[in-house]
């Protein structure tokens, strides 16, 4: 364990940096996405409830897995075989998609959910001052539901986290498919799992210490 | 009645269904400026859909309702404008619980340009003076109790300068102790000439305050009068039967 510490400790920190910033890259779109298909889900447009749903059901019928080398083979492929183009996406541009598309799914579901646990009376209330119907979102019901939302928010960040590791089949070198190199080389792979493990709990733990500030901060406000 | 006041609200065989369920069937009425019109009736009647269909937060299904000189039943009307002419006051006060009284008081014409935040600050606390509360400004929603709530729900209204108030049975969910205040405020506001419909079962009030009773059930206006009228020599069966009921 100390010879991997001390050989592969700088290589492996890259490669946590790595995983992060495909996680923050992931996540940062997730949120657009979800906040843009979280509230297409809430207004009164059937047309856009149901392109939302459309949206939410595909994504969580397809295992992250098999959209990532969708996006990453898949597409090139029948850009190259139907149009002659070819069309090259970086593993990270292709992991950013994936994890986007499929946290944005997850996020979507939250954000409606919160949003319709707030009492309809809110949005009324605001309506009937005059203010339109964004502002009324905006300004009264999002930030009450944003409060209840939190932890379920945390939660999907931690899992989308983790989902980083299912790019390494793209070859994207974040821990695991560099753990995996180093393997090959050292035949060592119940230390370097271990280290591995150790690497992803610590970030979870900080991610969610830095919640339950954030939580606490939130509900000294009321 | 004094007919040659203005008419602050026109409705015209106003008709609601949610789906198949009608649940107006045709509801006719004049309410002039400063005129107090209180709504009875059975629960289920129609009494809150008619009042949300004064300001559209129930789409009308046909027949025509007029508020302020602007047509609710117009797609192309601007709703907005005229929400802000139209104070509204609910049974569970639905005060926003992210704000504390001053923000709630506040948000809507500071939002809506109606005054910058030192004016809106100051028109709060004069409201807050009115329904006494001063020194609740800073209170959070889930800190007051009903009565206060309901207080602030009506000065959050009042901040708007509206001239129409509507009442969803302002006092159907306070404890008994608490009615009184609320009733209070709302007898001040009709003594400086505001136009209010109120749906409620204070039968003191409607006899104290009401230039006009509208007696509501199934979907119709049964029966309308003066509080003398309903209350003393009320003619129709089903009228007679419901106040034997909650009298
Ligand atoms: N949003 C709605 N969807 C379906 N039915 C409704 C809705 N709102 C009210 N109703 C029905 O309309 C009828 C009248 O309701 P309401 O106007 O609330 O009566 P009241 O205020 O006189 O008790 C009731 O039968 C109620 O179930
Ligand atoms: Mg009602």
């Amino acid at each position: 364990m100390g010879r991997i510490l001390s050989e592969y400790g700088i290589y492996l920190l890259e490669a946590l940096g790595k995983t992060l910033l495909l996680a923050l890259l992931g996540l940062f779109f997730g949120c657009i996405i979800g906040v843009v298909f979280g509230l297409l889900s809430v207004v009164k447009s059937k047309v856009c409830n149901w392109i939302s749903l459309v949206y939410v059901n595909i994504i969580r019928g397809i295992p992250m897995i098999v959209l990532a080398l969708f996006v990453y083979i898949g597409v090139p492929y029948a850009f190259k075989n139907f149009f002659g183009t070819r069309v090259m996406l970086t593993s990270l541009a292709a992991g950013t998609i994936c994890l986007a598309v499929n946290c944005g799914a997850y996020m979507s579901e939250i954000i409606r959910a919160g949003i319709q646990a707030i009492d309809p009376g809110q949005m009324e209330a605001a309506r009937s001052l005059g203010l339109p119907y964004w502002k009324s979102m905006f300004r009264v019901v999002l930030p009450q539901a944003i409060k209840n939302m939190v932890p379920s928010i945390v939660n999907q960040f931690i899992i989308t986290l983790k989902d980083t590791s299912i790019l390494s089949v793209i070859g994207f070198p974040e821990l695991v498919n560099k753990g995996q190199n180093i393997i090959a080389r050292t035949f060592m792979s119940f230390q370097t799992w271990i280290i591995v493990g150790v690497m992803y709990l610590f970030v979870i733990l900080v991610l969610q210490w830095v919640a339950k500030m954030l939580e606490r901060r939130l509900n000294r406000g009321r | 009645m004094a007919d040659n006041r203005n008419v602050k609200i026109h409705v015209e065989n106003l008709q609601k269904s949610f789906g198949k369920h009608k649940v107006l069937t045709g509801i006719t009425t004049d309410i002039h400026e400063g005129e107090v019109v209180v709504v009875i009736g059975p629960s289920g009647g129609g009494k809150s859909t008619f009042l949300r269909c004064i300001n559209r937060l129930e789409e009308i299904s046909s027949g025509t309702v007029i508020v302020d000189g602007y047509d609710v039943s117009s797609k192309k009307t601007d709703i907005n404008k005229m929400r802000e002419n139209v104070g509204m006051v609910f049974q569970h006060f639905n005060l926003f619980a992210n704000l504390n009284v001053l923000g709630n008081l506040m948000l809507a014409p500071t939002e809506l340009k109606k005054a910058n935040k030192q004016e809106a600050k100051e028109e709060a606390l004069k409201m807050l003076d009115m329904v006494g509360l001063l020194e609740k400004a800073e209170a959070f929603p889930h800190q007051l109790s009903g009565g206060q709530k309901q207080r602030v729900a009506i000065a959050r209204a009042l901040c708007m300068h509206p001239d129409i108030m509507l009442f969803d049975e302002p006092t159907s969910a306070l404890d008994p102790e608490m009615v009184g205040e609320v009733l209070a405020v709302m007898k001040e506001l009709a003594k400086k000439g505001m136009t209010m419909v109120v749906v409620t079962h204070e039968m003191g009030f409607a006899r104290d305050v009401a230039d006009r009773v509208l007696f509501i059930a199934d979907g119709i206006i049964v029966e309308e009068g003066t509080p003398e009228q309903i209350f003393q020599n009320p003619q129709n069966q089903r009228t007679i039967d419901f106040l034997n009921c909650v009298l």
